[in-house]
């Protein structure tokens, strides 16, 4: 039977050409920019290199302090010597990195100038994240306590400043900000839109200018614990908020007259959400306005597709009077065109992949993110052929249902 | 084998009132060849649509097999139909999308046959009309006798115990006509009920009863 439905949609593609071509390029222009959105989506809020324990990490990265009135508030990230007191005491994960937010700074190679995009991290960093090393070794508990000038650079500053390609950099010297460091390891980079990984160049946190020793609860550190496994999450959201709750009312004081403390320990995406939404009804809000938005982009070409759907499907009612008339119930019918509908989609379907494929080629090569490594992975895909059967199903079922509900008398008459 | 009481059929629209078949009764026995002819408009082919189950009375009692019709929903007289009724319409109703053996399948289609048995059965079916050799074409590709012999495979494809021919000869000459007359008489001979619409009296005379209408009321 379904040889047979798929055999009529395919004449009926093949005999109008046009039509044919109105409804694929709608709905592979449609899921293509689907496609290629959640492909960024994923690349945005995913686990991928180098922060491929995304999954089972938590984020500490937004203090916020306030009144009880909230009439004033000062939010930020946190201190080091705030996060080395309640993050890096934490018991439960496997480890916690405290790391830079990124800062800026400048080097020249024979007189021309390199911005740099600079982060100081401790050396757990390296083990908390999943750095490709091409070269050398990340920096240890050793280099930070004694202050060492060491630095871990990225490929592509290693291309940029040292002349001799090919050639290791390993032990030789790069001066930023006047003050020569020592090159002990190459990595790969990572991409821009992974901020608490992007950088050039990675110091040890008692490298100068790093502010480590700042005394305050803000700062310009955030911290990342790495849970054992996913299960363990909630224990380690438990045990952080209760040494927030242990800080006494003077500290929170401080030199403002703040008395909320809010600082969480949140999973990539809620923190993330966070910084937009943090009331219950802003997240409400964005939810629905995200919903609508989706809704309309799939919703509206969809009410396109019924309509040329619906003409295309009145072409047939001969057809539908003949199946009708040899016994064919109305609920077969429906299906028959659903599934004729589906079959549709899911030719504009594999034309949208190939162009996501072309489109997020091109946005890798294009150097428009730094390190970007868009992907189609599995999940994407999931998500994509989701949304193709939900394309087909919602501008198929209309028509579907009208044609199915035809008098065969009518039908036959054509 | 089908029985009509007292039927009726009127059409309304918002301000006319047309009575299409007005106090039909009429019973077929089992095996019999009926024809019906009557001027154009006096409600041949709705009788025979309502017979067929494709329309509704507006009144009145059908049987088909003993059982009473006239009030099953969608979901009760769609096996009905598939099991029950065979049909030959005057242009075909071939699907030009579909090749030939795909169009005799259609009505094994709503069945719980597995593909091979359709292919089997569809086979059977063209060969009886003397079409195996045109399987793989598709129906633009037939002429006209051609083309209602495959709508008889069609209809037989099935095995229905009624078939309902609604001027079978009507779009042939009379060369294809008779060939077609030939077919459903060696149909009938092999026990099916046929009700056939016609207009030419020589291809009327062919069947063992005949049914006059006039202005929507049986005649004869």
């Amino acid at each position: 039977m379904l040889s047979n439905y798929i055999k009529i949609a395919w004449k009926v593609l093949l005999r109008h050409p046009f039509y044919t071509f109105i409804t694929l390029f709608g709905i592979s222009l449609t899921l293509t920019v689907l496609m290629v959105l959640t492909s960024f989506l994923d690349h945005l809020f995913g686990a991928h290199y180098p922060e491929n324990n995304r999954d089972r990490s938590l984020y500490i990265a937004t203090m916020m302090l306030t009144d009880s009135a909230e009439t004033s508030m000062s939010t930020g990230p946190a201190s080091f010597r705030f996060l080395s007191r309640y993050a890096k005491s934490l018991k439960t994960p496997e480890n916690v990195t405290i790391i830079s937010n990124f800062s800026f700074s400048n080097t020249y190679i024979n007189g021309k100038k390199i911005k740099l995009n600079t982060k100081y991290t401790d050396a757990a960093f390296w083990h908390v994240m999943g750095f490709e090393f091409l070269e050398g070794k990340p920096y240890n508990e050793q280099h930070t306590k004694s202050g060492e000038h060491v630095v871990v650079i990225t490929d592509d500053l290693r291309n940029q400043y040292f002349e001799k390609k090919g050639q290791t950099v390993i032990g030789q010297n790069i001066e930023i900000e006047g003050i020569d460091y020592k090159v002990i390891g190459i990595v790969k980079g990572s991409p821009a839109t992974r901020l608490y990984t992007y950088s050039d160049v990675y110091f040890p946190y008692t490298a100068p200018k790093s502010n480590y020793e700042n005394k305050g609860m803000q700062g310009s550190y955030i911290a990342i614990a790495l849970a054992k496994d996913q299960t363990d999450i909630p224990a380690i959201q438990s045990e952080f908020d209760s040494g927030i709750k242990s800080i006494p009312m003077s500290e929170i004081r401080g030199e403002r007259k703040f008395n909320i403390l809010i600082i969480k320990a949140e999973e990539y995406f809620d923190h993330f959400l966070n910084t937009f939404a943090r009331r219950d009804q802003d997240k409400l809000m964005l939810y629905s306005m995200t919903a609508l938005v989706i809704l309309m982009f799939i919703g509206l070409p969809a009410i396109n597709l019924v309509n040329v759907n619906v003409s295309r499907i009145l072409e047939r009612a001969s057809e539908i009077g003949v199946r009708k008339a040899f016994g064919a119930p109305s609920k077969a019918l429906l299906w028959q065109f659903i599934i004729e509908n589906i079959f549709i989609t899911c030719i504009g379907g594999v034309l949208a992949l190939g162009l996501s494929y072309l489109i997020i080629y091109l946005i890798n090569s294009s150097g428009w993110i730094p390190y970007a490594d868009l992907t189609i992975n599995f999940a994407v895909f999931l998500i994509s052929v989701g949304v193709c059967l939900m394309f087909g199903f919602l501008s198929g079922v209309l028509p579907a249902f009208r044609m199915s509900r035809l008098k065969i008398v009518d039908a036959l008459k054509g | 084998m089908i029985k009509l009481q007292n039927v009726e059929k009127v059409y309304r629209t918002s301000s006319i009132e047309t009575l299409a078949l007005n106090n039909i009764n009429l019973d077929v026995k089992k095996g019999e060849f009926v024809s019906i002819m009557g001027p154009s408009g006096c409600g041949k082919s709705t009788l025979l649509n309502i017979i067929g189950l494709l329309d509704a009375p507006s009144k009145g009692i059908i049987e088909i097999d003993g059982r009473k019709v006239e009030r099953f929903n969608d979901k009760e007289i769609a096996p009905l139909r598939n099991k029950m009724l065979g049909f030959i319409f005057q242009s075909f109703h071939l699907i030009n999308d579909l090749s030939v053996i795909d169009n005799v399948e259609i009505p094994l289609l709503y069945r719980s046959n597995n593909a091979k048995q359709r292919r089997e059965l569809a086979e059977e079916a063209l060969e009886k009309v003397g079409l195996a050799n045109r399987m793989k074409h598709f129906p633009k590709q037939l002429s006209g006798g051609q083309k209602q012999r495959v709508a008889i495979a069609r209809a037989i494809v099935g095995k229905p115990e009624i078939i309902l021919a609604d001027e079978p000869t009507g779009n042939l000459d009379s060369a294809m006509g008779n060939e077609i007359i030939n077919i459903l008489q060696s149909l009938n001979e092999n026990g099916a009920t046929i009700v056939m619409v016609t207009h030419d009296d020589a291809m009327a005379k062919r069947t063992h009863r005949l049914i006059r209408l006039f202005d929507g009321t049986q005649v004869l």
